[in-house]
């Protein structure tokens, strides 16, 4: 899992059968000193109900995505699963 | 899933089987901003997509999810268009 910062919301309408009704949000990846860190903007499908702004928790791998779902066939890589309150660091 | 533009049409009559009949489109992954990330890639279009538009695709072992058949030889698979992408300006505040 890795932390990063919800920064839009993606409208489709258009898409694979299996994902109507679920939220699609856009995230990016942040570093330690809280800032994005340069990699490319995943597309999450949410699971919490976060919104734009929120730092959250996000699993980056399918098998663990389609478990989520209890859905084998449901074409999906990243999912937001928590809301981060706060982090400590040392 | 990742954000993509649709470049073109690609059009390959010899394809190895599990390729037959299906739509291939050349894809330039970008970011919300429209600006180009990495190198284009070719993708599987189950959506029916034209040039310009703004895609999200799947890549890897589950690219063939995006397909009704998924025993299909692909890493890279369209799951839905993109209508519009709600990008409200961060408040420079929120950041700790």
């Amino acid at each position: 899992m890795y932390i990063a910062r919800v920064v839009g919301d993606v409208v489709s309408t258009h898409k694979n059968d299996r994902l109507d009704g679920k939220k699609l949000l856009l995230v990016r990846r942040l570093g330690l000193d809280n800032q994005p860190d340069g990699s490319v903007e995943v597309i999450a499908l949410d699971v919490v109900d976060a919104g734009v702004g929120d730092r959250v928790l996000v699993v980056q791998e399918g098998s663990s995505a389609r478990k989520i779902f209890n859905d084998n066939r449901i074409p999906v890589q990243a999912v937001v699963v928590g809301v981060i309150d706060s982090v400590n660091i040392g | 899933m990742f954000l993509a533009k649709i470049i073109g049409r690609v059009v390959a009559t010899v394809k190895q089987d599990t390729l037959s009949n299906q739509p291939l489109q050349w894809i330039q992954p970008v970011d919300a901003t429209g600006r180009e990330r990495g190198q284009p890639v070719v993708a599987v279009d189950p959506i029916g997509l034209g040039p310009g538009e703004l895609c999200y695709y799947i890549t890897a072992r589950e690219a063939s999810l995006a397909l009704a058949e998924t025993f299909v030889a692909v890493d890279a698979g369209i799951v839905g268009k993109v209508d519009r992408i709600d990008l409200p300006e961060l408040d420079p505040e929120l950041e700790p």
